[in-house]
């Protein structure tokens, strides 16, 4: 197995740093960013002079496991006041894809086919909806009379993230202080020797090996993993980062926390019709269709160009969680369609969105080591917000090692808790994160409290909120019924399946009575297409596989199979042997499939293993 | 004994094949729309001339690689971090123009230049090195065009090989019809390859590569010699994409004759 075999002692090359840094997003932006730009106003200064090269500036690295710094997975629309503190002279037409939002509106879309899952209190405001067709509804949809204010990203950007972080990595690298490398995954932190097993520190990174099978066994072209020693280590590798994931293991998370909570956000970008009525700027959110927990989202790029997609959380209980199939018929929504029908597809991509926020953070540092952005729990549930308080706590971070660099200190626990931690806690992206902390509570006891429950936190400003009991992420997801409606219909799945070979979960859609998609070759694809004309997923060859099954049995023995119906590239299919098989080429890691598993070892974490790997999506545009 | 070469390998950039490519017409003719925001690799001909010319370094003790290649220093310092890992090498950093369709000539004569600035060559040991043929817009005589402003007479094309004897001379397989291979014998440096893809895999990263290569590469951009290309009176009436189709559907019951039918029928479809 990968992870065992990384384990195996070889001898490995090591280098020795300054400052190392795992996975390059907005979080490591603004870290580096805010390192470069002090560095660029006096470059003499002796506080950035190197501890293991003297003589030399900081050797700062950073790496990142994406083939290119552009390959990143989302569009976002953001409030932009930590990027724009940090670059105050910010002209959005200097990033390519972005633009200032011109225009926020909120819908609740109905279902025009009849076939999403709904509660009988929705049936009946959908009713109620209904009679006024001509009056408040209007392309299937209630547009709501005003915009709740913790929505409102007004003064903020759409952008794309691809776009942006090509944008900053050239700045970045321009300095001259920064190594920025990408196609280069990190295998995990290294710690350094502790017989007491009691400190919280870190020593560096090492890197994935190289030239191995799939399995991790050394193969033709064997290279294992540099150890790369700093006396920083900068933890920005997102939600199911290897890194991070590695820290929770060794150090547990704070008392009363747990990461439970997630959503798969999945997207086009779609190219508009040459007469299109839709404005760069234009942000729209939408609730209600395609089921009642999926959220969905239009942004507005400049040249034509728009962000469409969908967020599937894990409190939507239901195991056929199909995401690609449930995306196409979003976007054929009559609200959607009338202005996406002509395009055509340029991009497409997927990302797990750790949703735990508060619930979910980790020890923000240690001896030797600090985390930022989403993976150390920085998004704000109830804005609906991440890349900006991820920037901004990188910048935070960049802020407290200036200060530590220029007073000589080392890079302890205690030293980051008083200034890392410290400004962290002082700023709005704290404040925003009590406030969300217990917003999305109320979706745990169903879709209409929950949205009582998110407007109760929202305006009263996270004060009242509605209490609930989260179950870790496999306990989430229901169990298929055997027998009545739900057996039959997974029975009539199987039939389909069978009789043309396509996914189960896919068949239970249409046996659910969803339409079938009607193909078009630009905008309509299969999701293998969507790989290749979107996505353009490409892996690297010598590495191990990353997605790995700790039990093979239980994946035998599992009826749901979600992590099959959730996986966004189709890199897991139904196996011979009844268990997932996985194809890492294929893989766009998005991380799905870690907290889509019903079959949970120990009843809080996942039968699957999502270690680090090569490859995923190549598209500049998301 | 070893022969030692310098050995300069002309590569140029191209967008990265994987990213959606829109043919447009600007002030300066047809060029691909927003090629400056997207991301960009080294081109992949050229590539497998800079991995056979560390190979051909590696193997002779005291050789050293140049890398010379004309862009923009921001899109070339973006490709640097993908290359830069892999082999050893010294940047040579041409600040130019990207996009549209550079006069051949007008590139060549700014990469002689930059290949005979370099200190230290010796021509007695020089071997350019390029690709054969070019990912993008590659216009086919700009690495020969290199060779003639150099004065080297030796020049070969479409190589997949080349071994070195101990005397200095090297024996060379250059693709032909029928494929085939024709076995030439070259006296010795000076000379010019135009690469094919060659017989090696692409190395892996090794950070410790990129570690080296950079403490020269990052000076090397900052102090990058700027050059505009002139058109020279061409112009281009019309270019097109490579067509691209890509058509799937699930089949369970087609047997392999079916499926091998269709498929020839797809591809000829094209040239009807």
């Amino acid at each position: 197995m990968n992870s065992a075999a990384q384990t195996v002692e070889v001898d490995r090359q090591t280098m020795d740093v300054d400052i190392v840094c795992a996975g390059f997003g907005p979080a490591t932006g603004g870290f580096l960013t805010t390192l470069t730009q002090a560095w660029s106003q006096n470059p003499a200064d002796p506080a950035f002079e190197s501890k293991v090269a003297p003589g030399m500036p900081l050797q700062v690295l950073c790496y990142e496991r994406a083939d290119d710094l552009a390959a990143g997975v989302s569009g976002v629309v953001t409030r932009a006041e930590g990027i724009r503190t940090s670059f105050p002279a910010l002209d959005p037409a200097e990033v390519p894809m972005a633009a200032p939002i011109r225009q926020e509106r909120v819908f609740y879309l109905l279902d025009p086919i009849g076939a999403s899952r709904r509660s009988l209190t929705l049936r009946m405001g959908d009713f109620f909806l209904g009679l006024g067709k001509t009056l408040w509804v209007k392309d299937s949809a209630f547009e709501l009379p005003w915009t709740p204010v913790f929505l409102h990203k007004h003064g903020g950007l759409v952008l794309s993230i691809g776009q942006f972080n090509q944008w900053v990595g050239s700045q970045l690298m321009a300095s001259g202080l920064v190594q920025i490398w990408p196609g280069t995954p990190v295998s995990g932190p290294i710690f350094p020797e502790d017989p007491g097993g009691t400190k919280r520190a870190v020593a560096g990174l090492r890197l994935a090996d190289q030239g191995v099978d799939k399995h991790g066994i050394p193969a033709e072209g064997y290279m294992p993993g540099m150890n790369v020693r700093a006396q920083l280590t900068v933890v920005g590798d997102g939600p199911v980062g290897a890194v991070g994931q590695r820290l929770d293991e060794r150090f547990g998370l704070p008392a009363g926390h747990a990461r439970r909570e997630w959503a798969l956000g999945m997207k086009f970008v779609i190219e508009l019709p040459e007469d299109t009525a839709l404005e760069a700027g234009t942000v729209w959110h939408t609730f209600g269709f395609p089921e009642p927990e999926i959220f969905g989202f239009l942004y507005v790029h400049p040249e034509r160009l728009v962000s469409a997609g969908i967020f599937v959380p894990s409190w939507m209980g239901d195991p056929g969680r199909t995401v690609y199939r449930y995306l196409q018929h979003y976007i054929q929504h009559p609200l959607l369609w009338q202005h996406l029908k002509g395009g055509a597809l340029r991009s497409w991509g997927a990302k797990s969105l750790e949703e735990s926020g508060k619930h979910g953070e980790p020890f923000l540092a240690g001896d030797g080591f600090a985390r930022i952005g989403e993976g150390s729990g920085s998004t704000n549930l109830l804005t609906g917000s991440g890349v900006d308080e991820a920037w901004t706590t990188g910048a935070q971070l960049g802020e407290a090692v200036l200060e530590l660099l220029r007073a000589g200190k080392p890079f302890t626990q205690q030293n980051l808790s008083e200034t890392y931690e410290k400004r962290r806690r002082a700023s709005w992206v704290e404040r925003g994160a009590r406030e969300a902390e217990n917003a999305r509570n109320g979706f745990y006891g169903g879709f209409v409290r929950g949205l009582l429950g998110m407007g109760l936190a929202g305006l009263t400003g996270g004060r009242l909120s509605l209490a609930a009991h989260i179950p870790p992420a496999p306990k989430q997801i229901r169990r298929f019924g055997a027998y009545g409606k739900a057996g039959l219909k997974l029975r009539e799945a199987a039939a389909l399946a069978v009789a043309d070979g396509r996914p189960l979960h896919d068949a239970l859609m249409t046996a659910r009575g969803w339409p079938e998609i009607p193909f078009d070759g630009r905008l309509l694809v299969t999701q293998q297409d969507a790989l290749l004309m979107g996505g353009k997923v490409q892996a690297m060859p010598g590495f191990a596989d990353h997605v790995l099954f700790l039990d093979r049995n239980r994946c035998i023995q599992c009826r749901e199979k979600t992590c099959i119906a959730m996986c966004s590239g189709q890199a897991l299919t139904l196996g011979d042997d009844g268990a997932p098989a996985f194809e890492r080429e294929k893989c766009v890691h998005c991380g799905a499939c870690l907290w889509n598993c019903a079959q949970s070892p120990d009843g809080e974490r996942s039968n699957i293993e999502f270690v680090a790997g090569s490859g995923g999506l190549h598209s500049a545009e998301n | 004994m070893a022969n030692v070469l310098h050995i300069v390998v002309c590569a140029g950039m191209a967008p990265d094949p994987l990213q959606t490519l829109e043919p447009t017409t600007g002030p300066n003719g047809p060029g691909i729309k927003n090629e400056m925001v997207l991301p960009a690799v080294l081109d992949p001909w050229a590539a497998s001339a800079l991995y056979e010319a560390a190979s051909l370094a590696a193997k002779n003790p005291g050789s050293k690689v140049w890398l010379v290649s004309l862009g923009p220093k921001a899109k070339l310092q973006q490709v640097m971090m993908t290359v830069a890992q892999k082999v050893g090498f010294e940047l040579v950093p041409v600040d130019g123009p990207i996009g549209g369709f550079p006069d051949a000539h007008a590139t060549a004569a700014a990469l002689a230049d930059a290949i005979e600035a370099i200190p230290g060559l010796d021509r007695a040991r020089l071997l350019v090195f390029g690709g054969w043929e070019s990912a993008t817009r590659g216009a086919g005589v700009t690495l020969q065009l290199v060779g003639e402003r150099l004065g080297i007479v030796d020049q070969f094309q479409g190589v997949d090989q080349i071994t070195l004897r101990e005397d200095g001379s090297f024996e060379v397989l250059e693709r032909v019809e029928g494929g085939k291979h024709q076995v030439s014998v070259c006296a010795g440096a000076p000379a010019v390859l135009g690469w094919a893809t060659g017989n090696l895999p692409e190395p892996r990263n090794n950070p410790q590569v990129g570690m080296a290569n950079m403490r020269t590469i990052m000076p090397a951009l900052q102090k990058a010699k700027s050059v505009a290309l002139e058109a020279n009176g061409l112009k281009y009436v019309a270019v097109n994409l490579p067509r691209q189709q890509r058509e799937t559907r699930v089949e369970k019951n087609l047997s392999a004759e079916e499926i091998a039918r269709e498929i020839v029928e797809w591809i000829e479809k094209d040239n009807r």
